[in-house]
């Protein structure tokens, strides 16, 4: 069984109605005791950064996710949830995040000339560089996903993918059983199945 | 490099896509369900649901689709029609939609914009503008385009991307149901004015006419057509292999 953590942020529908698709358990809970039962955690995450980790940190689900991290059991986040993993954020001020993956989280508009358009919505290919996460061990370099953020992981020793846009923006990452992607593997199409289905087998 | 998006929109009414089609393998082509899994499985980037329903059990029967819809399909979905409060907002976000298009609904409460997008995000604000030229001025039209706002339409979506619209959809009345290609002059001076992803929509009758637009309009991001997919003219594989022979960033 895979928990979806429902600490108030973003709508999770989707997200669940992707695990159904590929035959997979899921549920959404805020219960520590259905969260420390489950083979699988996920940390979904739409919005602003500050507010996020201030819910998480005011519900416990943070202390809860530090544990449960050490304990081997595999975690995802998504989207804001991947940059909640990192030590902190730049979102309008300095924020902390849950610092389960070194590195932190910048604005991308710095870093891409005023053409290129800020959020980096749509469609993008994955890059893997030299070696390949076993996260991505059902899909193809190249492969597209969707992404929506306007910020993306920096000084992250842990990247497993990028994509680009014309800088090389940090697209997933990981660290033993701790992983997060930028992109939403459930609005990706079967690419994005591929992906849950390869975190639903580690 | 990111991909140009390809959008086939489905009005829907009285949970029934409107605008008859024909399509070889799909058994009720009616079914919104059906089509929306035919199109994300022919390679759309994206879908669009049109509400065209006025009365409550229609609007229920719609809000039912979107929700089985999510249910089985994988890509992202903006729903229309209909969108008047915050609470439509959330109506249509908690059955699975990832982005909610305004038209109407904004220009009766230009405040609407501003509001949703504090609470949902801008990503999540869509502004749709159908716009006509009257005596050479771009005018916004309202009420599916029966009738003239007396509004100029680049002021108008300026204002609207300020107040924090995340996408702009330019529906150019001259152009629609003409199938002689996108209002490029008209898609320019958007383009111009704005930062925001912007989506071409009324004229395509061909796959020339998309690599045209993305060729001439590098600053647009997606083409948005109706009848041309729904009637099969055009195929979207067929269009996204020609995008890609093209050198147009596609996602295959």
């Amino acid at each position: 069984m895979i928990a979806i953590i429902d600490y108030g942020v973003g709508n999770l529908f989707s997200l669940q109605s992707s695990f159904a698709a590929i035959g997979a358990e899921a549920v959404v809970t805020a219960d520590p005791a259905v969260i420390r039962v489950a083979d699988r955690i996920l940390l979904p995450g739409v919005g602003a950064f500050e507010d996020a980790a201030r819910k998480l940190r005011d519900s416990g689900m943070a202390a809860l996710l530090i544990e449960l991290a050490a304990t081997g059991k595999p975690i995802m986040g998504i989207c804001l949830g991947m940059q909640l993993l990192l030590d902190k954020s730049y979102e309008y001020g300095e924020h902390a995040g849950l610092g389960l993956i070194s590195g932190n989280v910048s604005p991308i508009r710095p870093v891409v000339p005023a053409e290129y358009k800020v959020p980096h919505i749509g469609w993008n290919a994955l890059h893997f560089g030299a070696g390949k996460h076993p996260l991505f061990k059902y899909i193809n370099e190249g492969d597209c996903v969707y992404f929506v953020h306007s910020y993306y992981a920096t000084d992250c020793p842990a990247v497993i993918a990028t994509t680009e846009y014309h800088a090389e923006l940090t697209a997933a990452v990981a660290k033993g059983n701790v992983m997060g992607c930028q992109f939403h593997p459930e609005k990706s199409g079967t690419v994005g199945l591929n992906i849950l289905r390869a975190f639903c087998e580690m | 490099m990111i991909t140009k998006r390809i959008i086939p929109c489905l009005d829907v009414k009285d949970g029934r896509v409107v605008k008859g089609i024909n399509f070889e393998g799909l058994g009720d082509v009616a079914s919104p369900i059906e089509l929306a899994k035919y199109y994300s499985d022919h390679g759309a980037d994206e879908l669009v649901f049109y509400d065209i329903t006025a009365s409550a059990e229609g609007r229920r029967l719609f809000t039912d689709i979107l929700t089985e819809t999510a249910r089985q399909v994988f890509i992202p979905l903006t729903v229309g029609g209909g969108i008047n409060t915050v609470a439509d907002f959330d109506r249509v976000l908690g059955c699975g939609a990832d982005k909610v298009s305004v038209n109407s609904g904004a220009i009766r409460n230009p405040a609407l914009v501003g509001e949703a997008a504090r609470l949902y995000g801008d990503q999540c604000v869509v502004l749709s503008v159908d716009i006509k030229r009257v005596d050479g001025v771009f005018r916004v039209f309202a009420k599916g385009g029966r009738e003239n706002t007396g509004m100029e339409a680049i002021e108008w979506i300026r204002r609207c991307v300020g107040e924090g619209a995340g996408e702009v959809v330019v529906n150019s009345i001259d152009t629609d149901g003409v199938k002689g290609g996108f209002d490029l002059p008209m898609l320019e001076a958007v383009c111009d004015a704005v930062d925001v992803p912007v989506i071409a929509s009324g004229g395509a009758g061909c796959i020339d006419h998309f690599l045209t637009l993305f060729h001439t309009r590098p600053k647009v991001d997606a083409g948005l057509a109706a009848s041309i997919f729904h009637f099969g003219e055009v195929a979207i594989k067929d269009l996204k292999a020609a995008m890609a022979a093209d050198g147009i960033p596609t996602r295959l």
